[in-house]
Protein backbone atom coordinates (compact mmCIF):
# COMPACT_ATOMS: atom_id res chain seq x y z
CA UNK A 1 0.00 0.00 0.00
CA UNK A 2 1.71 3.48 -1.17
CA UNK A 3 2.52 5.42 2.42
CA UNK A 4 -0.19 8.22 1.85
CA UNK A 5 -3.12 5.43 2.53
CA UNK A 6 -1.09 3.42 5.46
CA UNK A 7 -3.07 5.02 8.24
CA UNK A 8 -6.72 5.65 8.61
CA UNK A 9 -6.76 9.62 9.39
CA UNK A 10 -4.60 9.63 6.20
CA UNK A 11 -7.43 7.94 4.03
CA UNK A 12 -10.20 9.86 5.73
CA UNK A 13 -8.27 12.95 4.65
CA UNK A 14 -7.81 11.81 1.23
CA UNK A 15 -11.67 10.52 1.11
CA UNK A 16 -12.50 14.31 2.61
CA UNK A 17 -10.61 15.86 -0.09
CA UNK A 18 -12.28 14.37 -2.68
CA UNK A 19 -15.56 15.78 -1.23
CA UNK A 20 -14.31 19.14 -1.13
CA UNK A 21 -13.11 18.61 -4.98
CA UNK A 22 -16.97 17.54 -5.35
CA UNK A 23 -18.26 21.00 -3.52
CA UNK A 24 -15.38 22.89 -5.87
CA UNK A 25 -17.16 21.24 -8.70
CA UNK A 26 -20.58 22.77 -7.57
CA UNK A 27 -19.07 26.05 -7.14
CA UNK A 28 -17.51 26.13 -10.54
CA UNK A 29 -21.09 25.15 -12.52
CA UNK A 30 -22.18 28.44 -11.19
CA UNK A 31 -19.52 30.14 -12.09
CA UNK A 32 -20.22 28.68 -15.85
CA UNK A 33 -23.83 28.67 -15.56
CA UNK A 34 -23.41 32.43 -15.12
CA UNK A 35 -21.01 32.93 -18.03
CA UNK A 36 -22.98 31.08 -20.55
CA UNK A 37 -25.75 33.14 -19.63
CA UNK A 38 -24.32 35.93 -19.72
CA UNK A 39 -21.55 36.10 -22.65
CA UNK A 40 -23.33 37.33 -25.37
CA UNK A 41 -24.68 40.39 -23.30
CA UNK A 42 -21.46 42.37 -24.17
CA UNK A 43 -23.05 45.88 -24.20
CA UNK A 44 -20.93 49.23 -25.78
CA UNK A 45 -17.46 46.64 -24.72
CA UNK A 46 -15.83 44.06 -27.46
CA UNK A 47 -17.24 40.29 -28.25
CA UNK A 48 -15.82 37.28 -26.93
CA UNK A 49 -14.26 36.97 -30.74
CA UNK A 50 -12.76 40.43 -31.11
CA UNK A 51 -11.03 39.64 -27.67
CA UNK A 52 -9.43 36.05 -27.16
CA UNK A 53 -6.16 35.22 -29.52
CA UNK A 54 -5.57 31.67 -30.03
CA UNK A 55 -2.21 32.20 -29.48
CA UNK A 56 -2.41 33.12 -25.74
CA UNK A 57 -4.91 30.68 -24.98
CA UNK A 58 -2.78 27.65 -26.30
CA UNK A 59 0.15 28.22 -23.95
CA UNK A 60 -1.60 28.71 -21.11
CA UNK A 61 -3.73 25.32 -21.76
CA UNK A 62 -0.48 23.58 -22.59
CA UNK A 63 1.35 24.99 -19.55
CA UNK A 64 -1.18 23.93 -17.09
CA UNK A 65 -1.74 20.56 -18.80
CA UNK A 66 2.18 19.83 -19.34
CA UNK A 67 2.30 20.68 -15.41
CA UNK A 68 -0.60 18.28 -14.31
CA UNK A 69 1.50 15.52 -16.01
CA UNK A 70 4.82 16.11 -13.84
CA UNK A 71 2.48 16.41 -11.15
CA UNK A 72 1.33 12.82 -11.48
CA UNK A 73 5.37 12.04 -12.84
CA UNK A 74 6.02 13.35 -8.90
CA UNK A 75 3.51 11.24 -7.11
CA UNK A 76 4.83 8.22 -9.28
CA UNK A 77 8.26 9.01 -7.90
CA UNK A 78 7.23 9.39 -4.54
CA UNK A 79 5.49 5.87 -5.02
CA UNK A 80 8.46 4.55 -5.67
CA UNK A 81 10.32 6.16 -2.82
CA UNK A 82 12.58 8.55 -4.80
CA UNK A 83 12.99 11.90 -2.51
CA UNK A 84 15.06 13.71 -5.43
CA UNK A 85 12.73 12.91 -7.97
CA UNK A 86 9.79 14.32 -6.16
CA UNK A 87 10.87 17.17 -5.45
CA UNK A 88 12.63 17.72 -9.07
CA UNK A 89 8.57 17.09 -11.15
CA UNK A 90 6.94 19.26 -8.17
CA UNK A 91 9.59 22.11 -8.72
CA UNK A 92 8.69 21.46 -13.03
CA UNK A 93 4.87 21.66 -12.07
CA UNK A 94 5.38 24.69 -10.01
CA UNK A 95 7.72 26.34 -12.58
CA UNK A 96 5.00 25.69 -15.18
CA UNK A 97 2.08 26.92 -12.92
CA UNK A 98 3.80 30.23 -12.50
CA UNK A 99 4.45 30.69 -16.13
CA UNK A 100 0.71 29.85 -15.86
CA UNK A 101 -0.53 32.32 -14.02
CA UNK A 102 2.33 35.16 -15.74
CA UNK A 103 0.57 34.63 -19.22
CA UNK A 104 -2.76 34.97 -17.92
CA UNK A 105 -2.78 37.99 -16.11
CA UNK A 106 -0.46 39.17 -18.95
CA UNK A 107 -3.55 37.94 -20.91
CA UNK A 108 -5.80 40.47 -18.42
CA UNK A 109 -3.85 43.69 -18.73
CA UNK A 110 -3.70 43.29 -21.74
CA UNK A 111 -8.01 43.14 -22.31
CA UNK A 112 -7.92 46.32 -19.76
CA UNK A 113 -5.73 48.08 -21.77
CA UNK A 114 -8.36 47.75 -25.05
CA UNK A 115 -10.85 48.95 -22.44
CA UNK A 116 -12.64 45.33 -21.79
CA UNK A 117 -12.44 45.82 -17.69
CA UNK A 118 -14.53 43.90 -15.55
CA UNK A 119 -16.93 46.68 -15.46
CA UNK A 120 -17.56 46.90 -19.26
CA UNK A 121 -20.47 44.63 -19.49
CA UNK A 122 -22.19 41.40 -18.37
CA UNK A 123 -19.77 38.97 -20.44
CA UNK A 124 -16.53 40.07 -18.97
CA UNK A 125 -18.01 40.52 -15.49
CA UNK A 126 -18.68 37.08 -15.71
CA UNK A 127 -16.11 36.46 -18.04
CA UNK A 128 -13.24 38.07 -15.47
CA UNK A 129 -15.03 36.03 -12.32
CA UNK A 130 -15.17 32.48 -13.89
CA UNK A 131 -11.59 32.88 -14.94
CA UNK A 132 -10.25 34.26 -12.02
CA UNK A 133 -11.37 32.52 -9.75
CA UNK A 134 -9.47 29.64 -11.67
CA UNK A 135 -6.56 31.55 -11.73
CA UNK A 136 -7.00 32.36 -7.81
CA UNK A 137 -6.77 28.50 -7.31
CA UNK A 138 -3.66 28.22 -9.41
CA UNK A 139 -1.95 30.85 -7.03
CA UNK A 140 -2.96 28.87 -3.78
CA UNK A 141 -1.72 26.05 -5.08
CA UNK A 142 1.01 27.31 -6.12
CA UNK A 143 1.76 28.44 -2.39
CA UNK A 144 0.30 25.50 -1.10
CA UNK A 145 3.01 23.18 -3.20
CA UNK A 146 6.14 25.42 -2.18
CA UNK A 147 4.69 25.29 1.96
CA UNK A 148 4.76 21.07 0.72
CA UNK A 149 8.27 21.29 -0.37
CA UNK A 150 9.64 22.64 2.17
CA UNK A 151 8.29 19.75 4.74
CA UNK A 152 8.93 17.33 2.25
CA UNK A 153 13.01 18.71 2.73
CA UNK A 154 12.33 18.90 6.71
CA UNK A 155 10.69 15.86 7.30
CA UNK A 156 11.42 13.60 4.65
CA UNK A 157 8.74 10.43 3.63
CA UNK A 158 6.45 10.09 6.27
CA UNK A 159 2.67 8.54 6.18
CA UNK A 160 1.54 12.22 6.99
CA UNK A 161 4.22 14.13 4.15
CA UNK A 162 2.94 11.84 1.85
CA UNK A 163 -0.47 11.78 2.14
CA UNK A 164 0.02 16.12 2.20
CA UNK A 165 1.68 15.59 -1.45
CA UNK A 166 -0.79 13.37 -2.42
CA UNK A 167 -3.62 16.13 -1.94
CA UNK A 168 -2.07 18.88 -3.18
CA UNK A 169 -1.66 16.49 -6.19
CA UNK A 170 -5.22 16.21 -6.51
CA UNK A 171 -6.04 19.59 -6.42
CA UNK A 172 -3.29 20.61 -8.90
CA UNK A 173 -4.81 17.75 -11.31
CA UNK A 174 -8.60 19.55 -10.71
CA UNK A 175 -7.07 22.74 -11.71
CA UNK A 176 -6.22 21.20 -15.45
CA UNK A 177 -9.49 19.27 -15.12
CA UNK A 178 -11.31 22.73 -14.59
CA UNK A 179 -9.33 24.55 -17.15
CA UNK A 180 -10.19 21.86 -19.98
CA UNK A 181 -14.01 23.46 -19.41
CA UNK A 182 -12.90 27.18 -19.58
CA UNK A 183 -10.51 26.38 -23.23
CA UNK A 184 -13.77 24.48 -24.40
CA UNK A 185 -16.95 26.62 -23.00
CA UNK A 186 -15.37 29.81 -22.70
CA UNK A 187 -12.40 30.70 -25.19
CA UNK A 188 -13.09 28.15 -28.40
CA UNK A 189 -17.21 28.78 -28.30
CA UNK A 190 -16.25 32.59 -27.69
CA UNK A 191 -14.22 32.39 -30.79
CA UNK A 192 -16.60 30.12 -32.64
CA UNK A 193 -19.88 32.35 -32.02
CA UNK B 1 -0.10 1.43 -9.72
CA UNK B 2 -2.34 1.31 -7.69
CA UNK B 3 -3.41 1.14 -3.66
CA UNK B 4 -3.14 -2.90 -3.83
CA UNK B 5 0.89 -2.71 -3.78
CA UNK B 6 1.59 -3.09 -7.10
CA UNK B 7 4.13 -0.71 -8.81
CA UNK B 8 4.43 0.12 -12.64
CA UNK B 9 8.13 0.74 -13.28
CA UNK B 10 7.33 2.98 -16.11
CA UNK B 11 4.59 6.01 -16.23
CA UNK B 12 2.75 4.40 -18.77
CA UNK B 13 -0.36 5.77 -17.74
CA UNK B 14 0.79 9.31 -17.53
CA UNK B 15 2.37 9.04 -20.71
CA UNK B 16 -0.85 7.41 -22.68
CA UNK B 17 -3.32 10.30 -20.62
CA UNK B 18 -0.73 13.26 -21.57
CA UNK B 19 -0.42 12.31 -25.05
CA UNK B 20 -4.42 11.77 -25.52
CA UNK B 21 -5.01 14.89 -23.59
CA UNK B 22 -2.83 17.11 -26.43
CA UNK B 23 -4.57 14.79 -28.92
CA UNK B 24 -8.11 16.21 -27.86
CA UNK B 25 -7.12 19.49 -27.19
CA UNK B 26 -5.59 20.30 -30.75
CA UNK B 27 -8.27 18.15 -32.36
CA UNK B 28 -10.86 20.60 -30.50
CA UNK B 29 -8.90 23.24 -31.34
CA UNK B 30 -9.52 21.88 -34.87
CA UNK B 31 -13.04 21.16 -34.89
CA UNK B 32 -14.30 25.06 -33.47
CA UNK B 33 -11.56 26.90 -35.74
CA UNK B 34 -11.01 25.27 -39.03
CA UNK B 35 -13.48 22.11 -39.47
CA UNK B 36 -16.42 24.45 -41.17
CA UNK B 37 -18.75 22.13 -39.20
CA UNK B 38 -22.34 23.59 -37.94
CA UNK B 39 -22.48 25.61 -34.87
CA UNK B 40 -24.50 22.53 -33.12
CA UNK B 41 -22.22 20.21 -34.73
CA UNK B 42 -19.35 21.76 -33.06
CA UNK B 43 -20.39 22.43 -29.73
CA UNK B 44 -21.31 18.59 -29.10
CA UNK B 45 -18.39 17.18 -30.41
CA UNK B 46 -15.63 19.98 -28.52
CA UNK B 47 -18.19 19.74 -25.27
CA UNK B 48 -17.49 15.72 -25.69
CA UNK B 49 -13.93 16.38 -26.29
CA UNK B 50 -13.85 18.09 -22.78
CA UNK B 51 -16.13 15.53 -21.18
CA UNK B 52 -13.39 12.71 -22.44
CA UNK B 53 -10.32 14.59 -21.31
CA UNK B 54 -11.57 15.40 -17.90
CA UNK B 55 -12.23 11.15 -17.59
CA UNK B 56 -8.65 11.05 -18.62
CA UNK B 57 -7.20 13.56 -15.62
CA UNK B 58 -9.76 11.67 -12.86
CA UNK B 59 -9.29 7.88 -14.14
CA UNK B 60 -5.60 8.37 -15.69
CA UNK B 61 -3.35 10.85 -13.43
CA UNK B 62 -5.76 11.21 -10.11
CA UNK B 63 -6.47 7.15 -9.80
CA UNK B 64 -10.02 8.36 -8.35
CA UNK B 65 -10.51 4.67 -8.71
CA UNK B 66 -8.32 3.23 -6.61
CA UNK B 67 -8.40 2.75 -2.68
CA UNK B 68 -11.02 0.96 -0.35
CA UNK B 69 -12.88 4.25 -0.79
CA UNK B 70 -12.39 3.95 -4.89
CA UNK B 71 -16.07 3.94 -5.62
CA UNK B 72 -17.40 6.17 -3.13
CA UNK B 73 -14.92 8.88 -4.49
CA UNK B 74 -16.07 7.87 -8.51
CA UNK B 75 -19.62 8.44 -7.38
CA UNK B 76 -19.07 11.71 -5.21
CA UNK B 77 -17.08 12.97 -8.69
CA UNK B 78 -19.81 11.25 -10.62
CA UNK B 79 -22.84 13.57 -8.90
CA UNK B 80 -20.45 16.41 -8.86
CA UNK B 81 -20.45 16.03 -12.71
CA UNK B 82 -24.56 15.42 -13.05
CA UNK B 83 -25.18 18.81 -10.75
CA UNK B 84 -23.06 21.02 -12.85
CA UNK B 85 -24.60 19.66 -15.77
CA UNK B 86 -28.23 20.39 -14.40
CA UNK B 87 -26.82 24.05 -12.89
CA UNK B 88 -25.32 24.73 -15.72
CA UNK B 89 -27.64 23.64 -18.46
CA UNK B 90 -30.59 24.58 -16.37
CA UNK B 91 -29.52 28.16 -16.03
CA UNK B 92 -29.19 28.24 -19.90
CA UNK B 93 -32.51 26.79 -20.59
CA UNK B 94 -35.11 29.18 -17.90
CA UNK B 95 -32.51 32.19 -19.03
CA UNK B 96 -33.21 31.93 -22.67
CA UNK B 97 -37.09 32.47 -22.42
CA UNK B 98 -36.12 36.17 -20.04
CA UNK B 99 -32.77 37.56 -21.95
Amino acid sequence: MPLEYRTQESRLNILGFWIFLGAEVALFATLFATYLVLFQRTGSGPTAAELFEVKDVLIETLLLLTSSFTCGLAIFEMRRGRMSGLIAWLLVTLLLGVGFITVEIREFIHYVHEGATMQTSAFLSSFFVLVGTHGAHVSVGIGWMILIIIQLLQRGFTPKTARKVFIVSLYWHFLDVVWIFIFTLVYLLGMVI
Amino acid sequence: MGANGHYESFPWKHIIGFLLSLVLTFAALWVALSSGLPLKAVIVIIVLFAIIQASLQLFLFMHVNESDSGKVQTFNMVYSFFIAVVVVAGSIWVMQFVL
